[in-house]
């Protein structure tokens, strides 16, 4: 028999605001421990819990990107459970009344497919501390930092529409790229601004069954995602192919193992004792505020692909590679509108720009070259003033000067020889001393152009105008 | 003009220097330590250059604030950075608080000396004074009687004298039935009337921080001084402050007086009730119009508002687990740290009141209990809007009895509980109430008439509590 997977993930995202949900502390990551907190957010008796607004505005925008419901009116919950990083002995949550629901979100499948993702609900709640098991530092006691500790995230949680593990990182990354595009969320996995579980069930392929579901906790990369739930489907299929049931349990995975361990069962599953937050009034949304986060979205990640492809005519490929990052994207439109061959400044932004970025780990705001810059630059290849070649060398020198590229151009000797008689005279020695060749190419093995295109470029330290190159050898080559 | 406000103007004119005042205040807390008003009275020194500071100001013409010359006492769980917070808990005796509550700076602000923190039932879960960690409190009319809680140290710390007005904070009735057992006045102000913020949550949705006075004078004033938005406190009212002293010389005629049947049951207490009574008399004779209405929901009140004020102080209690701050007993694990720390930090009152909570927020026990109790506690609210059309106040005994025996009803929590019965509703719809003396009985114990208004009609409260006054020659 086969089987299908049934998926449904729930992402927590850390909001990007400058101080905490309830308080007025920072949200910087990385401070010395318990730096940033207060009586609030330890959770110290008589203190109160003040919601920041701005917190409320960031899961809007997520909310309306994702095309959920808005709830006009919204209810906090408290979550009670305790633990030594939860300094209330309860977190404060959304539960019954979220702030959105039912929206949904369209995929880019590998096989090049779409598919559209039901998003059940997006809710607002704290961040808990975080607890440190250091044998070095502190042997066997545990050691507690609050920093983190009421940080805003909003929770996002899908409906089981997804069938993959695939599917479920496709789902991952598209969700990334709008909380980055929004500014609302680093989508930094390592730091843990983002963070994934997931449910999965299997069940007969074609079927409308529910299988028993495991919960699997501690999937902190993309990859980790993937591997995690390929595992665990797999694992349920061979159970039921043995007989067996699968039981509702948590599990929790191990990136190091490869595998997912038993975390509790069901039985064991807490009891949140969840009511409604009596510290906090409900939460009201007018439509006006929902309509001015709406003027405030931008251009997202999927339809700004879709122009790319048709405003610069680039391919699915680099259409894509090129809306990744909302700074790539501008970037490359500041670029396209100083240089009238996109494919060309498509190109670049791949080959160059991006190598740059990527092997210095700068965003692109890092970046040293302006896109005037490196269009002045472009300009000189599409003027055949330089080679490709030579324009990749001026534009390495460009990343640690101030001068412009014309200026390098001859700084640095690299104005392309585009003088026909000095070329031919080029020309004519690489095929004296390459005869063997001439006599394949004359023969009809056409390929050895390329190497004797590089001879000459070669001979001319890259500074020969291939164009011209390639016509004259052609030329030489026929007639003697 | 009220007690305090003639002190304040006695002061600032130069009649007498608050060292002084504070000097003969704290002897007479150490005479009357018997009653273990308070838990922490501040230290002599700081207290005297605190006064020494004011006294200067005002010898050299300084205009002070509106509480100059005037010794407050508040609650032991209302918070004063750097004092003890112990809530009467063994779990807090050690904790010392970085942030004043508000009402705390408020006080400061307006120039008030806060002279020490008072006793109370743990963490204000009691109706006695006798479930402290620190020993009952006692009540100065019979020392045999308890004082009534949970505010048991501010009531006593007023009427004995040994601060001119004190704070206590009102979850179910904890103001105004130690106020009616000692004899002075208690206001719970209207949900979201005083802020929160430094006020250690019994149950968030119910609690409030009230004045306590020896005349509604002085708790009306108090009141003016304490009340306001404060962005701290997300459930605080954005409403101004009226001047509520103004409406002291207000007359009460055109006050409509409702006077709820289900107040006056046959086990209502002789005594209670002819003071009532005769206080109901004569005023109609000042022309206050009374009748009689119906508040059928009144018997549901005392058991939702236990299911809803045990569910929050389960949750509210959660903090207190020895990781951070309070008790912490070691343990080889997690759990056992969690459950020694707990199990010897809390009393037997407080446990019983966490595990009932936790009993009524569980799955599968929570719609049958504390979705109910929400329900009841809204048609409650739709009740008491419905009588507010018909009348503008509602007049009702404070207790059902004067101040019982220590001990009387500690076995039986049952019965503790329902000393709260005609209180708890004020709470459960969030509208203000007073108590008020009416009388004393046969055998020395004071008698509380209680008024309640509607949301923000504590002015109705003051004109009529003062009248009240009148009527009964208290002041």
């Amino acid at each position: 028999m086969e089987f299908e997977a049934v998926i449904g993930l729930e992402v927590h995202s850390q909001l990007l605001t400058d101080s905490k949900i309830f308080c007025s502390c920072s949200t910087a990551y990385g401070a010395p421990p318990n730096s940033q907190t207060c009586p609030v957010c330890l959770g110290m008796p008589g203190t109160l819990p003040v919601l920041n607004r701005r917190a409320v505005e960031f899961a809007l925008k997520m909310g309306v990107a994702t095309h959920c419901q808005i709830a006009s009116f919204s209810t906090f919950a408290r979550k009670n459970y305790f633990y030594p990083d939860l300094p209330k002995g309860y977190q404060i949550s959304q539960y019954e009344l979220p702030l959105c629901r039912a929206g949904w979100l369209d995929i880019d499948l590998p096989d090049g497919k779409r598919k559209r993702v039901r998003i059940r609900r997006i809710h607002l709640e704290e961040d808990a501390g975080k607890s440190i098991h250091d044998q070095a530092l502190a042997g066997e006691q545990t050691l507690l930092d609050f920093n983190r500790c009421g940080v805003p995230l909003i929770e996002i949680v899908s409906e089981p529409d997804l069938s993959t593990p695939a599917e479920a990182h496709a789902y991952l990354v598209a969700l990334k790229q709008i909380l980055v595009y929004l500014e609302i969320c680093s989508g930094n996995m390592e730091e843990g601004s983002l963070r994934c579980d997931a449910n999965v069930s299997v069940r007969p392929l074609g079927t409308a069954v529910s299988g028993t579901k495991t919960e699997l906790k501690n999937l902190n990369s993309f990859r980790n995602v993937e591997r995690a739930l390929a595992f665990e489907i797999e694992r349920q299929i061979a159970l039921l192919k043995q007989g067996k049931p699968v039981e509702a349990e948590t599990l929790l995975w191990d990136a190091d193992a490869q595998q997912a361990r038993p975390m509790r069962s069901k039985e064991e599953a807490p009891d949140y004792r969840y009511f409604p937050e009596p510290d906090l009034v409900p939460l009201e949304v007018d439509p006006a505020w929902v309509e001015r986060v709406k003027r405030t979205i931008p251009e997202l990640p999927e339809e700004k692909k879709n122009r790319f492809r048709q405003q610069y005519k680039l391919n699915d490929y680099a259409a894509q590679l090129l809306t990744v990052r909302r700074e790539i994207a501008d970037y490359f439109e500041a670029l396209a509108k100083r240089c009238p061959d996109y494919q060309l400044a498509a190109n670049w932004m791949l080959r160059e720009v991006l190598r740059v970025v990527n092997e210095r780990k700068i965003s692109l705001q890092e970046f040293p070259l302006s896109p005037q810059r490196l269009a002045e630059l472009l300009q000189l290849i599409l003027d055949r003033v330089v080679s490709q070649t030579a324009a990749v060398t001026i534009f390495e020198e460009m990343l640690h000067s101030r001068k412009s590229a014309g200026q390098l151009v001859d700084d640095l000797g690299l104005r392309q020889i585009s003088d026909e008689q000095q070329l031919a005279a080029v020309v004519e020695e690489v095929l004296a001393r390459n005869q063997k060749l001439a006599e394949q190419y004359r023969g009809g093995k056409t390929k050895v152009l390329g190497y004797l295109i590089g001879q000459v470029m070669k001979a001319t330290g890259g500074k020969a105008d291939p164009v011209l190159v390639n016509r004259l050898l052609r030329e030489k080559l026929k007639t003697t | 003009m009220s007690d305090s406000i003639r002190r304040h103007q006695d002061y600032v004119a130069g009649k007498f220097k608050l060292v002084d005042r504070v000097e003969e205040l704290l002897e007479r807390i150490a005479v009357n330590s018997h009653l273990n008003a308070f838990i922490t009275v501040f230290s002599r020194r700081k207290l005297l250059d605190q006064a020494a500071a004011l006294d200067r100001r005002i010898e050299q013409g300084q205009k002070p604030g509106a509480l100059a010359g005037l010794v407050i006492a508040i609650k032991d769980n209302i918070s004063f950075r750097g004092e003890p917070l112990t809530c009467a808990s063994r779990m807090l005796t050690n904790f010392i608080p970085p942030y004043h509550a508000t009402v705390v700076e408020k006080i400061l602000q307006a120039d008030g000396l806060i002279i020490g923190k008072t006793n109370l039932d743990e963490f204000a879960m009691g109706s006695s004074g006798e479930t402290s960690h620190f020993g009952p409190v006692k009540n100065p009319w019979n020392l045999e009687r308890v004082p009534g809680g949970s505010s048991s140290g501010s009531a006593v710390a007023v009427r004995a004298g040994l601060a001119d007005l004190a704070l206590g904070s009102d979850t179910g009735g904890s103001v105004r039935q130690p106020a009616a057992f000692c004899g002075i006045v208690g206001l719970k102000p209207t949900y979201g009337r005083v802020s929160r913020y430094g006020l250690v949550a019994y149950a968030s949705s119910l609690d409030q921080i009230g004045p306590m006075g020896k005349s509604v004078g002085e708790v009306a004033y108090l009141l003016q001084n304490i009340a306001g938005h404060d962005p701290r406190d997300a459930t605080s009212v954005l409403q101004e402050v009226p001047n509520y002293v103004k409406y002291l010389k207000t007359h009460p005629h055109h006050l409509r007086v409702g006077l709820p049947r289900q107040y006056f049951p046959e086990e209502l207490d002789p005594e209670v009730r002819a003071h009532i009574e005769k206080l109901v008399a004569a005023l109609k004779e000042q022309g206050v119009r009374f009748r009689e209405i119906d508040l059928p929901l009144t018997e549901y009140a005392v058991p939702a508002y236990y299911i809803i004020a045990t569910a929050e102080a389960s949750s509210n209690l959660a903090r207190f687990d020895g990781v951070r701050y309070g008790l912490r007993r070691p343990a080889p694990d997690l759990f056992q740290q969690y459950s020694r720390t707990r199990s010897e930090g809390f009393g037997p009152e407080v446990k019983r009141r966490i595990l009932l909570g936790s009993f009524v927020l569980s799955a599968g026990y929570y719609d049958e209990y504390y979705r109910k109790a929400q329900q009841v506690r809204q048609l409650i609210q739709k009740e008491i809007r419905q009588a507010f059309r018909e009348v503008d106040v509602l007049l009702t005994p404070t207790t059902p009895t004067p101040a019982f025996k220590l001990q009387e009803k500690t076995a039986d929590p049952l019965q503790m509980y329902l000393s709260d019965v005609f209180t708890v509703t004020a709470n459960l719809a969030g509208i203000c109430a007073l108590s008020v003396p009416v009388g004393v009985t046969s055998r020395g114990l004071p008698v509380g008439v209680q008024l309640m208004s509607d949301f923000f009609r504590e002015d109705r409260l003051f004109i009529l509590g003062r009248s009240i006054e009148k009527c009964t020659g208290e002041v």
